[in-house]
């Protein structure tokens, strides 16, 4: 029984070191748009100084070299030297007069529901929520994650979260805080630290570590795409899976890949703010909770169709 | 009789000895525009003289026949045009009804900091039940305007047109003179269009690549080129189809306060030569104007007289003015206005006789951005374009005449790189003839920033002694705008020392096209070999482009330098300017 919770240990500690190391590219990221780097070959400086290779992809590269004639092609003369923005001021302050309110000084809050959906399978009905809330600035924002479901009345098993948000790259937020599990066999609290934002090619990510009672570890990986059929009818595949360092027999949590679910979800956007959607979803439990499972006489893996509404405001 | 009133008479059911009469002597409204066909829609009154009272206030205006609450000056939106002479004192008394604090900027105008309106950097604002007046000498000539610096103001409906008579004799000679004042307008709440973009950029973005296309593209060229053609702006998560960040999906399109139901008039009589005073007073939207069937004589850009250019279309950026000569001499025309992103337009019609209309064009398809949109000099989205069935006129449009294409140095600020920017880009194009998206290659002769010479040439021969890179940033996805990746609030003022002659580098870093305007100083572009091109009040700074302009700080105080892009702007593209 050593082996899983090593599997999970070692994907935890895998995800840890990709955050780090998303924190170090962040001065490389930077938006991910650094044509030149490869192109001319004149920044190596600041690559140097990153201690770490550009993103820009070599494929592109090449194309755009095969493309650009040769003999227009400039020579770009991008400073090793970043400026300092505040420069230009020679030390002159603001005014005795207040400050102008702009935007970028507002304070905003949202709530997305991301999924409200009736879930149908082996002809029982269960509801299924997953909304994320926030509230705060541009750069760093508080942020409420809770998913669960409610099967004939009664939580089972739901996950809470309350986080703090920071903007860390273009397209990158970290998260840290904490998570609660309650509603299914004993209630856990964990420590939780992790990424949210999109990957290359839209890809939406939430990837989130947590650190529990008694040294138990976990690791949630969640990723949607949206498809544009039109501009309104949108097909969205995700797909979420659960580690785990230690099975949790109460609340159907085993060691390793504790579960899985891919789903694909057609929604339509009669607003921006409102689209009803269905979709099917193929879900499996594995190890220990997919015992407990069986013994229950249900079945570890099923389909299930979903009905469903997704709001934000 | 000067002949700017005879030109203005026009503009008057009145003949031009009363006209001239009552605005000198009365200074309030003078006149009903004579192309009000709706009794509901409101004319826009004319006041001329040297004192005006000017109250600002929500009232109802009439869009398309139905009513809405819009901020107005003296009960009007657009608000009265105002027509000053130059060398004359005006006074203005500005009472803000409104319950919340308010202001007015005269947009180009030369004059003391204390007069030029923006709250709380060069006066307090004006308190709700206040007077504010302002004071200064009129020392230019041309067409101008004028709008809120306050809150959401500028959005709903707070701007006018100023007409200024030179002192001698007008250089640009015309039989009929109107203004066209372009704008836009949501009936949703700005604040809440602002929060729409903050949560979600592509929120009126309904122009988005799909699955379709894809497919389309696949049938077209093969799946590898279908994907090629997708690959980096996935990579870099960047929108193709971000034209605007607002569009037809919210907004109505205006011409002088109507919208195309409502298809402002301006009479004329065949052969006159028309003089038709274009000020795009919009918050977000870029408009391409042409009138099929006339060729426009373009004459003044930002109330500057230039040497006169003939095109058939024109991109108007917001803020700027452009002052056009037409000679019509058939019964009707349509003054088309179509937004850059192509999801709506407004019309008005020049006739001989109200009830008379134009066939209206469509508008184009939209176009989406390309890789020299993103990457500049880099500037060949080859696989998008078929060279072989452009002709020379249409790659000179194009800008992509690379043979003047000299490298540039580029300096990224540290600030740069961090979450508040998407993409930098460090091949900058310089060319100053690209119409920009979706007016290259189309056929029609556009007009283009290479295309404008002022006339005169420059007002200070000085060779600039010192260079200020300034980059225009963002970041789309989060929908945070700056200056070097700092918006406002973490800002510090910059300096120009007085008297001295600048250059200032504006290094475009997004893909969308950003007006920069800088008060109370001129902006005196230049082409990348360093001549001098046009001055402006306004420049247009094209996706991953370059421009510099020199400037002369001859005018103390304090004044903004920002994004003319009202959403920009209030997202923090904002600097404050001090001149000491």
């Amino acid at each position: 029984m050593t082996a899983k919770p090593s599997l999970a240990l070692f994907v935890t500690l895998t995800f840890i070191g990709l955050a780090l190391g998303f924190t170090a590219i962040s001065r490389a990221d930077k938006g991910a748009l650094h044509v030149t780097d490869t192109l001319s070959g004149h920044d190596h400086s600041r690559m140097q100084h990153d201690g770490i290779l550009s993103l820009q992809p070599k494929a592109e590269t090449r194309r755009f070299e095969q493309l650009t004639p040769s003999a227009i092609r400039p020579v770009p003369a991008v400073s090793a030297q970043e400026r300092d923005p505040h420069a230009y001021s020679d030390g002159q302050d603001f005014s005795g007069l207040s400050k102008p309110m702009m935007g970028d000084g507002h304070v905003l809050a949202a709530l997305i529901i991301d999924r409200l959906e009736a879930v149908n399978a082996r002809d029982a009905f269960s509801l299924t929520y997953d909304w994320q809330a926030w509230f705060g600035g541009d750069y760093n924002r508080l942020v409420v994650r809770a998913e669960g479901e409610v099967d004939q009345g009664a939580f089972k098993g739901s996950r809470n979260e309350l986080l703090w948000g920071h903007a860390l790259t273009a397209f990158w937020d970290t998260q840290l805080g904490l998570r609660y599990d309650s509603g299914l066999g004993t209630d856990r609290v964990w420590g939780a630290f992790g990424l949210q934002g999109y990957a290359p090619y839209w890809v939406y990510i939430e990837a989130t570590a947590y650190i529990g009672e008694q040294g138990r570890t976990a690791f949630r990986l969640e990723a949607e795409y949206d498809v544009l059929i039109t501009q309104k009818l949108i097909l969205q595949p995700r797909v979420e899976m659960n580690f785990y360092s230690d099975s949790d027999s109460s609340r159907l949590v085993s060691s390793g890949l504790s579960n899985i679910e891919a789903g694909l979800r057609l929604r339509y956007e009669i607003k921006r703010e409102f689209a009803p959607y269905i979709g099917i979803e193929w879900a499996n439990t594995f190890g220990s909770a997919a015992d407990a499972i069986r013994a229950q006489g249900k079945k570890a893996e099923e389909t299930r169709f979903v009905a469903g509404i997704h709001f934000w405001f | 009789m000067t002949s700017t009133v005879k030109r203005l008479s026009s503009l008057v059911s009145r003949s031009r000895r009363q006209f001239l009469k009552s605005l000198v002597h009365t200074g309030v409204l003078i006149a009903t525009l004579p192309y009000i066909k709706n009794a509901k829609a409101q004319a826009i009154p004319l006041l001329g003289g040297t004192e005006f009272d000017l109250t600002i206030a929500e009232t109802k205006i009439v869009i398309a026949g139905i009513e809405k609450i819009a901020t107005t000056i003296n009960g009007t939106m657009p608000g009265p045009t105002l027509y000053w002479k130059e060398g004359d004192t005006v006074t203005l008394r500005v009472k803000n009804l409104l319950s919340e604090e308010t202001s007015l900027h005269w947009h180009g105008i030369i004059l003391p900091y204390q007069m030029d309106g923006a709250p709380q950097i060069s006066f307090n604002g004006i308190a709700p039940g206040e007077t504010f007046t302002y004071h200064f000498k009129v020392q230019q000539s041309g067409t101008y305007w004028y709008h809120s610096h306050s809150e959401m103001q500028e959005q709903t409906g707070l701007y006018g047109a100023i007409i200024i008579e030179p002192a001698t004799i007008d250089a640009i000679q015309a039989d009929r003179d109107y203004v066209v004042l372009l704008s836009d307008w949501t009936d949703e709440d700005p604040m809440t269009v602002f929060a729409n973009l903050k949560k979600h950029s592509a929120y009126y973005n309904y122009n988005q690549p799909t699955v379709v296309d894809f497919f389309r593209d696949i049938a077209g060229e093969g799946v590898k080129s279908a994907l090629e053609k997708r690959h980096m702006w996935n990579m870099m998560r960047m929108s193709r189809a971000d034209l605007a960040d607002i569009s037809a999906a919210t907004y109505r399109y205006l011409v002088n306060g109507h919208d195309s139901t409502d298809n402002w008039l301006g009479v004329f009589k065949p052969g006159e030569r028309v003089r038709l005073r274009f000020i795009n007073a919009s918050a977000q939207t870029f408009f391409d104007v042409r009138i099929p069937g006339l060729a426009l004589c373009v004459e003044q850009a930002d109330g500057q007289n230039i040497e006169p250019v003939l095109v058939d279309e024109f991109r108007i950026g917001l803020a700027e003015t452009y002052d056009v000569i037409v000679t019509p001499t058939q019964t009707a025309y349509t003054i088309f206005a179509q937004a850059m992103d192509r999801t709506g337009y407004v019309r008005g019609t020049l006739a001989t006789h109200a009830g008379l209309s134009a066939r209206v064009p469509e508008m184009d398809k939209p176009e989406l951005l390309t890789m020299g949109d993103m990457m500049g000099a880099m500037n060949h989205d080859m696989a998008a374009m078929d060279h072989s069935a452009m002709t020379s006129e249409q790659m000179r449009q194009m800008g992509h005449d690379m043979a003047d294409m000299r490298p540039v140095s580029v300096h990224h600020a540290s600030t740069e790189f961090s979450a508040s920017v998407d993409m930098r880009v460090d091949t900058p194009r310089t060319n100053l003839d690209d119409p920009g998206i979706g007016l290259r290659n189309n056929g029609r002769r556009v007009l283009t920033y290479a295309d404008l010479h002022t006339v005169g040439g420059t007002l200070d021969a000085r060779a600039p002694t010192r260079d200020m890179e300034l980059h225009l940033t963002g970041n789309m996805e989060r929908y945070t705008w700056s200056f070097d990746g700092v918006a406002y609030n973490e800002s510090t003022p910059i300096h120009f020392r007085y008297g001295e002659r600048l250059r200032v580098i504006l290094v475009n870093d997004t893909m969308m096209t950003h007006p920069v305007h800088l008060h109370g100083m001129w902006s005196e572009l230049e082409t990348a070999d360093g001549q001098f091109q046009v001055r402006k009040h306004t420049i247009v700074v094209q996706p991953a482009q370059r421009v510099s302009f020199l400037v002369t700080a001859d005018a103390l105080g304090r004044w903004p330098w920002h994004c003319h892009l009202f959403y920009h702007m209030h997202a923090g593209m904002f600097r404050e300017v001090v001149v000491s």
